[in-house]
């Protein structure tokens, strides 16, 4: 490499603009492909974008630090757009108010679901308590599932990506959950998809349909509200219950 | 477009500060939505410009995701030694709470579904 190279790289390597530009060119090439493969879940654009950025990360050599500088514009976009739900939430609110009384049974049992069946599955093969403990607040949206992990003794960051791969994973292959259980209704679809699946299943939901992207908000943010209340008080019970 | 991000942001900014002045466990957007919710009942709906910046936010939500989903990096020790409970948590739990949410909505709406007017809504 000749000195000026050198002196390029280490310049863009302390500014912010080179983690913000690869993390929309990662996406812009990811969106591409996505929309190539006619809109398929396998074709997942965030998975896609991490797979790209975290192998250029590696091959760089470049710290997560460095990169997230820059990303972190990116990142911050996250809150003004949990805000804008509120739209197409309200958008939904007519068939919202008729499904209550079952949308809050559903929210109960697919949120238990969720939190127990990861600490369950993940304790009986043996997975470290912290990793347990960062697992339980998988399916909720990142900033709550990381407050709660924290609460509960697990590692927050680790909690990020867990919570962004039960997202993908949702997003991936919930169709074909849905479908093998003969459920059609976009309503109810979106719904779960929300409540597994937080932010990255709403945002595929979108892309199926308004109406399951609003059912997916719904889901996603009554899903954050009840584990961020009631995860805190029943993982310290379900360990002593098995601890015995 | 900018009036419309800048209610978004005084709406997240109202959710972090009644989250963090009340100690509430819940992040402060998720408390500005639910405001903006509000204010949308009572007003009657958004303007023109703010349904159009929410909809063109909403459409790359997959975007916002992605500088924490690369954080990947920082844990490929762990996911060595973990990687079977982890993965195995992460796909069955993901499929079971999609499930079981699903054939519980699916089977309290199917009772309450009106058959002469067959399916709610649209």
């Amino acid at each position: 490499m000749t000195p000026n190279l050198e002196e390029i790289w280490v310049y863009l390597s302390t500014t912010p603009l080179l983690g913000l530009t690869l993390t929309l060119l990662a996406y812009q090439a990811a969106f591409w492909l996505y929309k190539r493969a006619g809109f398929h879940p396998i074709a997942n654009p965030v998975l896609i974008s991490v797979a790209i950025l975290a192998t250029l990360l590696l091959l760089t050599g470049t710290p997560y630090q460095t990169y997230f500088d820059g990303a972190q514009f990116v990142h911050f976009l996250l809150g003004p757009a949990t805000v804008a739900l509120a739209i197409p939430l309200y958008a939904q609110w007519p068939r919202l108010k008729a499904m209550a009384g079952p949308l809050l049974l559903a929210l109960v049992a697919g949120s238990l679901t969720a939190a127990l069946s990861a600490w369950g599955i993940g304790a009986l093969l043996g997975a470290s308590r912290e990793s347990l403990m960062s697992l339980a607040p998988k399916s909720v949206t990142t900033p709550i599932a990381m407050g709660v992990a924290e609460r509960l003794g697990g590692l927050p960051s680790l909690t990020a990506v867990l919570v962004i791969s039960a997202g993908i994973i949702g997003a991936v292959a919930g169709r074909s959950v849905l479908h093998r259980l003969h459920i059609q209704d976009h309503a109810v679809r979106g719904f779960a998809i929300g409540i597994a699946s937080h932010g990255i299943g709403t945002a595929r939901a979108f892309q199926v349909s308004e109406q399951a992207g609003a059912f997916a908000a719904l889901a996603m943010g009554l899903n954050g509200l009840l584990t961020a209340v009631s995860l805190p008080w029943i993982m310290p019970w379900v360990e002593r219950l098995f601890a015995g | 477009m900018i009036a419309a991000l800048t209610l978004l942001l005084v709406f997240q900014l109202v959710g972090e500060v009644i989250a963090r002045g009340l100690g509430l466990p819940i992040p402060g957007p998720v408390i500005g939505m639910a405001l903006l919710f509000l204010a949308l009942l009572l007003r009657g709906g958004p303007s023109e410009d703010v349904r159009q910046t929410a909809g063109q936010l909403l459409q790359h939500l997959s975007l916002l995701f992605v500088p924490a989903g690369t954080g990947i990096v920082l844990y490929g020790d762990r996911i060595a030694a973990e990687w079977l409970p982890l993965l195995a948590a992460l796909f069955l739990s993901t499929f079971l709470a999609i499930a079981v949410t699903a054939l519980v909505l699916s089977a309290l709406t199917r009772k309450s579904r009106n058959p002469a007017s067959g399916e709610i809504g649209r």
